[in-house]
């Protein structure tokens, strides 16, 4: 399947930018707030560094995934955060 | 355009999204039995959600021109507790003989935890008995990835189920190549925040190929849009694909993978 009649920068560059945008400036808010050290917002600066990579959507979401194999004792009620809360202790 | 809705939760929606989604074209409306955002307090709760699946909502789709289809289940995230489940899974054969009904779903894993793994593969066994279609629910955020491995590695080791009769919901990027790979569907889940963007949903048809995809709002009682499905068909256009293509992912696909449940017609 390929897209042959648009160009992705006209499509997609200012709603990228807007993005880019948004995540310089929660960056610098997480700073002012003085929460660096949450484990989810380490996990989301080691995430950043997929964007250097190949398929960076797929490493993005990989770099916050458990990426063990044993399922878990018990289900418990804490859900889902999007960041494997294990990795900050590996 | 004709579309599928091939997931939605409709008891949790309104008339208009009815009358949206009749407007925008959809032919018909496919509803898992998922968690009500509460937890049931007994299987009574389950007979009466699937009475209303089977009994109530049809008669509301049509009073807007569509058909309305259903799967049976007890969903993952009630089945830590291995009673309730028991006494649900018992309940859903006498609903598979209403006509509405495509299958078993969206079974699945929520947490990973070794009881969801007990309740997935009792409800497998239900479906490889009773030769129903399977649709599969995978864990949000952080737990996909691993969820999703320990789905095909069950499913996959069960040789009464052909993957092929299996749709294997809400895969991205990191998930949709081992989901096609095994032989299953991907279901690409349109959803803001947690799940997948509309022009992230056609890289992966682009990536990974439309043969075996496709796409769905999972409209439920969180935030969700009824018309992610035809939102994701206009990106599609201006990306510049044709309406051919259009119709192969959003109707096409849809009813090649629905039809192989006897129930399902238009
Ligand atoms: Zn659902």
């Amino acid at each position: 399947m390929n897209n042959t009649t648009s160009k992705t920068i006209d499509l997609y560059f200012m709603d990228a930018r807007s993005k880019l945008i948004d995540i310089a400036a929660f960056m610098d808010r997480v700073d002012r707030g003085d929460e660096t050290d949450d484990f989810r917002y380490r996990a989301f600066m080691d995430a950043l560094t997929c964007l250097n990579e190949r398929n960076r959507a797929e490493s993005v979401l990989l770099a916050f995934s458990d990426p063990t194999d044993e399922p878990i004792n018990r289900a418990g009620t804490i859900s889902a955060c999007g960041a494997w809360p294990d990795k900050a202790s590996r | 355009m004709r579309y599928i809705e091939p997931h939605a939760h409709m008891v949790s929606r309104t008339t208009d999204d009815y009358t949206a989604l009749a407007v925008a074209g959809c032919k018909a409306v496919c509803e898992p039995a998922f968690w009500a955002g509460f937890d049931r307090s007994s299987a009574a709760g389950f007979r009466d959600y699937f009475c209303q699946l089977t009994e109530h909502e049809p008669n509301r789709a049509a009073k807007f021109g569509l058909r309305h289809f259903c799967w049976l289940c007890i969903n993952p995230k009630e089945a830590e507790d291995l009673m309730l489940a028991d006494d649900v899974l018992a309940l859903i054969p006498e609903f598979l003989e209403r006509d509405n009904v495509l299958g078993i779903g969206e079974i699945g894993l929520n947490k990973n935890s070794r009881n969801e793994l007990t309740v997935l593969e009792k409800h497998i066994d239900l479906a490889a008995r009773t030769n129903q279609l399977i649709l599969v629910h995978t864990p949000h955020l952080e737990d996909k990835y691993k969820g999703t491995r320990l789905i095909i590695d069950l499913i996959a080791g069960d040789s009464r189920i052909d993957p092929g009769r299996v749709l294997i919901d809400h895969v991205e990027e990191h998930t949709a190549k081992m989901v096609l790979d095994a032989g299953f569907w991907g279901g690409i889940t349109l959803y803001p925040e947690s799940k997948c963007t509309a022009p992230r949903a056609i890289d992966i048809l682009e990536n990974f190929g439309l043969d075996r995809l496709w796409m769905n709002s999972a409209c439920d009682w969180g935030v969700s849009v009824p018309l992610a499905v035809p939102y994701a068909a206009l990106e599609m256009r201006r990306r510049g694909y044709g309406e051919k293509t259009i119709d192969t992912v959003f109707y096409e696909n849809p009813v090649r993978f629905l039809s192989q449940c006897p129930n399902f017609s238009l």
